[in-house]
């Protein structure tokens, strides 16, 4: 990055005034920016300007005084001089805050740029992290409190989740009671039980964000259907994992595998019907005219139905894991946890294998 | 009261709905599924429609649509009718009523 050579608050200029803290002080901020490429000419510019002014002035200056008596003159000068210089001073500093201000404003507008573009590529599968970062921070709006809650505490429930899963995998190879298996069990449920919880509460702020599976991993999200997974899958995932089953079970798991299709089903077609209802409220009358509001508030009102499809899917996720334990011995729920845990590892490794894999340039 | 429970017990099948409620739709949606037909009243286009969401409400039914009424009784509202169906209590409930065409 090229600097201009004479930079902002040429030393020669100060040499000639008193010691003007403001001055100093843009000069120090802008340096500290890093980037004032077009600023610093300005500045330049300004210099230029008033030197020529305040050589002029100093100029006129003194002529009037000639005719007077040159000793009682000078102290009037030197004032006249100095007020004069104090002037151009604080002009040059005025001038200089603009400039300053107009630098940052044209920063903002870069970060905000820059972590739009980061979002972007974050959203097209470029998984960072633990897609954790605070991505709805930054300019483009007040933060979330709703959604930095839920992004915190999710960290926490994957902590507690895998710590769980550890727990599993130590409890069914050791030859612990049934009684304290179920305890184990038990624990395993609620903690699912209570991400549902954490979900209820930030799709009130924001369903979006838990329709998007923002924080979940790219290819947890590939599996979503109404923010979180389809539990005919996690069934199918299951059932495989928990030979042997007797007959009677091998039933009833039939039974529910069936009932949760049947509910999605219903569950998709209600959501194609919001699909068209609030596509519909948003094309009612002519499009191109302009003038719009209307449909777009009568299109929001219609979007809240949302939130209530999205509490429904993870009652139904809810009543899966409590059937299934219905139906399982405690032993095969154990397993089960386990197994549905390990699972969403996978899955979560998946997404950072794939995020590191070198891929051909686009 | 009366103009629900009247209503409710008219047909075998009742839910209670507002046009345009994607829920509710979803429900009719899992009981044709079931070779049920519901009858569907919807309460905002009906003049006494204030009233009956009132009832509704007291009934228990904090949505208060939809509310789903099997033979006459209150089945309740949709997490009512997916646990039922999930615990599989919902088909030997509709047997009577099953309609397959």
């Amino acid at each position: 990055m090229d600097f201009p050579s004479t930079q902002f608050v040429p030393s020669r200029m100060m040499g000639t005034y008193q010691p003007i803290h403001q001055i100093g002080m843009w000069g120090e901020n802008f340096k500290s920016i890093g980037n004032p490429s077009i600023s610093a000419s300005v500045i330049v510019e300004v210099d230029n300007k008033l030197e020529n002014e305040s050589e002029t002035a100093s100029h006129e200056m003194p002529a009037p005084s000639c005719k007077h008596d040159q000793e009682a003159s000078k102290p009037f000068d030197k004032i006249q001089r100095r007020l004069a210089q104090n002037r151009e001073a604080a002009r040059k500093s005025r001038l200089r805050k603009k400039a300053y201000v107009q630098q940052l404003e044209s920063s903002r507008l870069k970060l905000m740029q820059l972590e739009k573009e980061l979002e972007q590529a974050r959203e097209q599968g470029l998984y960072i992290g633990g897609g954790l970062e605070a991505g709805h921070l930054g300019f483009s709006g007040a933060v979330s409190p709703g959604i930095a809650v839920f992004e915190m505490e999710y960290k926490h429930w994957m902590q507690e989740q895998n710590r769980q899963l550890g727990e599993l995998r130590t409890a069914l190879n050791a030859q612990i009671s049934d009684i304290e298996l179920r305890i184990v069990v038990e624990n395993g449920m609620s903690h699912y039980f209570e991400l549902f919880r954490m979900k209820s509460t930030v799709a009130k702020a924001d369903v979006f964000y838990v329709m998007s599976g923002t924080w979940k991993t790219p290819a947890e999200r590939f599996f979503s259907w109404i923010g979180g997974f389809r539990p005919s899958e996690l069934l199918k995932v299951l059932v495989a994992q928990l030979d042997p089953l007797t007959d009677q079970q091998i039933f009833e798991v039939c039974n529910l595998k069936q009932s949760c299709q049947q509910a999605e089903d219903a569950l998709s077609q209600g959501m194609e019907k919001l699909q068209e209802t609030v596509s519909a409220t948003l094309a009612a009358g002519q499009l191109g005219q302009g003038t719009y509001f209307p449909q777009v508030a009568m299109a929001m009102e219609k979007l809240e139905a949302l939130v209530c499809f999205v509490n429904q899917a993870d009652h139904l996720r809810q009543e899966t894991l409590q059937q299934m334990s219905h139906i399982l011995t405690t032993r095969q729920a154990a397993r089960g946890l386990l197994a549905l845990g390990e699972y969403i590892q996978r899955l979560q490794d998946l997404s950072t294998l794939w995020a590191t894999h070198p891929r051909e340039p686009a | 009261m009366d103009k629900v429970m009247r209503l409710a017990s008219e047909k075998d099948v009742v839910v209670f709905s507002k046009s345009s409620c994607c829920l509710c739709y979803a429900i009719t949606i899992l009981f044709q599924e079931l070779g049920v037909t519901s009858t569907v009243h919807e309460i905002d286009q009906d003049p006494e429609g204030r009233e009956m969401e009132k009832t509704l409400v007291r009934l228990g039914c904090n949505a208060p649509v939809p509310a789903i009424f099997v033979g006459g009784r209150l089945v309740g509202s949709t997490n009512e009718v997916m646990s039922l169906h999930l615990s599989g209590g919902l088909i030997p409930m509709l047997k009577p009523y099953q309609t397959w065409c």
